[in-house]
């Protein structure tokens, strides 16, 4: 504990006070109070943490926040917010893609990062981005109706 | 109208208003403009609360945004029991709606008096009450918590289908875009000033006994509070969430445990349940009278499955004092956990608060309750500072109560031309149920751990109907003799309770591949064959309606492609459902697409409804192609979503939903419906594509290369 490491979250610069190792999540939940970054499995395996990192989605659970060490770190919170909503955003409610929702922070995370760098993606493009993502409410199709709807809202 | 009178105190209301009874336990009127709603029923991401504002506004004549919703809480939200079984539109928003129809009247009777004219000659428009005569007031003018204070007659008739403005309309969900922004949504989400984290190292198996733990190098640690130990149940508190999981590990690996084998024979749990002791029950003995020409017969299993919540289970606790804790918990029934922790604690009802907080997906009876018990224990060793335990991965599939195995039996003695005459399903598996707060002792978890155990109550079925194992086990199909038995056995090794459908997906999954088999056997249409025993009109409906929607008669088979239906009524009270399955088999099973016709009677939320029939259709397809709790002899392997595969995005079928609205008909639940004809739909597609009939659960390529043997 007590490090400092420096990095740049939602585009402000910030400082975390914590060990080397400690993975990316804690820090961005519980020391910068972050909490729209979900905690599912630890492990990489379920992708509900996933934030940017330099643009790549990746998961949070499982990277050292040495890793992040002056990066550009996105979250779901700094994509958009209910004053001024972000295209995915706006499409996730249009679609009404969710039950229960825990999963979509790091869904909308990666789809952010799909078109970025595809910016009219297929449908199996989208699904083939995602593919990292469980959801067990089974809005999976929902989901991947509202990223091709956002492809199409390109304000 | 009239103000409503005054019944008998015991005469019975409608849905849960019975049990509670006041008004105000149901809803406030307030002077700034709103209406708070208070039900007892939770979110658990299925859109309840939304669907209730809804019947709230269109019963009181108010505009859906005037709406609040206040999560439910121990002891003043009404006692709705447990948000589970598909009811809470039906049992909730029964209650719900006859409680605004009255409040309306009582309103409607305050402000007649005050406008001096009938209370029949008012009308509502969004809270404004206006007379003939131009007259007028509002719910707000008039707001008095004093008019709600009493008890509901039930006497005032809500309004008719044809009357209803908002319910019927795709309202959007209330609690999604807070989510999909990220701010606060979840119980994981919640931290309190002062917060300590908490974790628990779980036994090293499930029978395992805490030998001596070395806690040194954890306790030596900076910012590690305390560990914490009471038998078998160890723990640690910590300042920070993973110092708090690193403590865990530490101390895991510092633990000496006293194991045995207490589980079955993983490659041979069938075995094991015809075997094991058990209850039996008959639930349906009808003889034909004509004697059938042949006998055919089959059986078909389903395994140990996980709910699998994607958010692991959460809870907070803080004491005050010894005597009394508050408890926050995404627990589906808090009075129902009070209970528990009242006969874990030695603690009475009143000195324990339990709070609703949101948490994700739970489907069926998952750890939230267990959560809940851990945070309190921990917390008692925390000085007043409050404690928030999450599980582990690990901990989430391998120690939640998973849904039963079963194993099925169908006979089926038929006529000459094939047609059904007598009919058999004998069904075996535990229980479906340890919920807690209806046992003797307590049905958490950490209970058996403590130093002095409480026995964790076996599994028992709910009251049939619809009950847990007899649930759907009986068909609906027209047979002259039917006769369905139900073997509860009474050894819980693996710890299992409700799973969505419960004992419906098996039974479903078994009835609907033998209907297939047996029009198979007959030459039939499998469509054909099931309208042939089908005369329950609704039900006949939704098979027509997917049928048509699926283009069933025009289908063309190709290579490796086949279709499949599968129908139920959902507890043979609820949903009706058919769905027609599409697949592919190449290496593994695709199913490509999933056509639905659901019937829930009145519609309240469309968009609602078929989110949830989608939801639990793809849940369900993961399920039967790909889910099984793994276990050896001691404890369960399959605790990592690499060993507890679900379907992905990519595997994930195209779902078509048609809704079947009845106005005329009361709501029923939309989110189990699917679930066991998904399965079997599943299961006919692939013994129309490969010609091999796989009876059991999940459809992996080693069980189809078994069925093939």
């Amino acid at each position: 504990m007590g490090e400092e490491i420096r990095l740049t979250v939602n585009g402000e610069k910030r400082v975390a006070h914590a060990a080397q190792n400690t993975p990316l999540i804690y820090v961005l939940r519980n020391e910068l109070g972050l909490k729209g970054t979900r905690l599912g499995c630890g492990a990489n395996q379920c992708g509900a943490c996933h934030v940017l990192i330099d643009g790549q989605s990746v998961a949070s659970c499982d990277t050292p926040l040495w890793a992040a060490a002056d990066k550009n770190v996105v979250t779901i919170e700094g994509l958009g917010t209910p004053a001024h909503a972000h295209r995915l955003q706006r499409a996730f409610i249009a679609e009404q893609a969710g039950q229960c929702g825990y999963c979509l922070s790091g869904i909308i995370i990666s789809a952010e990062a799909l078109l970025a760098r595809t910016p009219d993606p297929t449908e199996d493009e989208v699904r083939a981005a995602l593919d990292r993502h469980l959801c067990r409410c089974g809005t999976h199709n929902r989901a991947v109706r509202a990223v091709l709807r956002a492809a199409k809202d390109a304000a | 109208m009239s103000a409503p009178k005054k019944d008998a105190p015991d005469a019975r209301l409608p849905g849960n208003l019975q049990g509670n009874r006041k008004l105000s336990q149901w809803l406030r009127i307030a002077s700034a403009g709103t209406v708070t709603v208070t039900p007892g029923k939770v979110e658990i991401g299925q859109g309840i609360l939304t669907a209730l504002a809804q019947i709230a506004a269109d019963e009181l004549e108010v505009n859906f945004g005037r709406i609040r919703l206040v999560p439910a809480a121990t002891p003043a939200s009404p006692n709705e029991g447990v948000t589970s079984g598909s009811l809470s539109i039906q049992d909730s928003g029964t209650a719900l709606r006859y409680a605004c129809a009255e409040a309306r009247a009582v309103y409607l009777a305050e402000a007649a008096a005050e406008l001096g004219v009938d209370a029949d000659s008012l009308k509502v428009d969004d809270g404004t009450i206006s007379a003939p005569n131009g007259r007028y007031t509002s719910y707000w003018a008039l707001a008095d918590d004093a008019l709600l204070d009493r008890e509901a007659t039930g006497s005032v008739a809500p309004k008719p289908a044809s009357a209803h403005r908002i319910v019927g309309q795709s309202i959007a969900r209330v609690d999604l875009p807070n989510k999909i922004y990220g701010l606060p949504s979840f119980i994981q989400d919640l931290a309190l000033p002062g917060m300590l984290y908490g974790q628990v190292v779980r036994p090293a198996s499930r029978a395992a006994r805490l030998v001596s733990v070395d806690d040194t190098p954890v306790t030596a640690m900076a910012g590690v509070l305390r560990v914490v130990r009471d038998g078998s149940f160890l723990g640690v508190l910590a300042e920070h969430e993973e110092l708090a999981a690193k403590a865990a590990q530490m101390l895991a690996a510092g633990a000496k445990w006293e194991e045995r084998d207490t589980l079955p024979d993983a490659g041979n749990v069938q075995s094991w349940l015809r075997a094991a002791p058990r209850e039996t029950k008959v639930i349906v003995d009808r003889v034909a009278e004509a004697a059938p020409v042949r006998t055919l017969s089959a059986s078909y299993t389903r395994p140990f499955t996980a709910h699998a919540s994607i958010g692991p289970s959460c809870a907070l606790a803080q004491w005050q004092g010894q005597d009394s804790v508050r408890v926050w918990t995404h627990s589906q029934g808090v009075y129902n956990l009070r209970t528990d922790l009242a006969l874990t604690l030695g603690l009475a009802h009143e000195a324990i608060v339990v709070r609703h907080v949101e948490g994700a997906g739970c489907y069926g009876h998952n750890p939230a309750d267990d959560v809940a018990l851990d945070a309190v224990l921990l917390a008692r060793d925390a000085g007043g500072r409050p404690v928030r335990v999450l599980w582990s991965r690990e901990d989430e599939l391998g120690w939640e109560p998973h849904g039963p195995a079963m194993a099925i039996d169908v006979s089926a003695g038929i006529d000459a031309s094939g047609n059904v005459v007598q009919w058999t399903l004998e069904n075996y598996s535990n229980g479906h149920t340890t919920r807690p707060g209806r046992a003797a002792t307590p049905a958490l978890l950490a209970a058996g751990h403590l130093a002095k155990p409480f026995e964790m109550p076996i599994a028992i079925n709910p009251p049939a109907p619809p009950g847990g194992s007899e649930r759907n086990a009986a068909p609906l199909y027209e047979f002259a003799g039917c006769r369905v038995v139900c073997h509860r056995v009474l050894d819980m090794p693996l710890r299992v309770s409700a799973l969505r459908s419960l004992g419906g997906l098996a039974n479903v999954f078994a009835i609907e591949s033998f209907m297939d088999e047996l029009a198979h056997a007959a030459s039939a249409d499998p469509v054909d064959y099931r309208l042939r025993h089908l005369v329950d009109p609704r039900g006949r409906s939704v098979v027509e309606a997917a049928a048509l929607r699926a283009n069933w008669r025009a289908w063309e088979k190709a290579e490796g492609r086949g279709h499949g239906i599968g129908f139920a009524r959902y507890k043979n009270l609820g949903a009706y459902c058919a769905v027609v399955a599409e697949v592919e088999a190449a290496r593994e099973i695709r199913v490509r697409r999933l056509v639905i016709a659901a019937d829930v009677g009145l519609v309240v939320n469309p968009d609602g409804v078929a989110n949830q029939i989608e939801g639990g259709a793809i849940q369900a397809a993961s399920q039967t192609l790909k889910e099984a709790v793994r276990f050896d002899r001691r404890r369960v392997v399959s605790d990592t979503w690499e060993t507890y595969p679900i379907l992905r995005f990519s595997e994930v079928p195209e779902v078509v939903v048609e809704i079947v609205n009845r106005p005329d008909q009361p709501s029923v639940g939309a989110g189990e419906a699917a679930a066991g004809p998904t399965a079997a739909a599943i299961g006919n597609a692939v013994f129309h594509a490969l010609g091999v009939r796989v009876r059991d659960l999940p459809i992996t390529p080693e069980h189809i290369v078994a069925a093939m043997g």
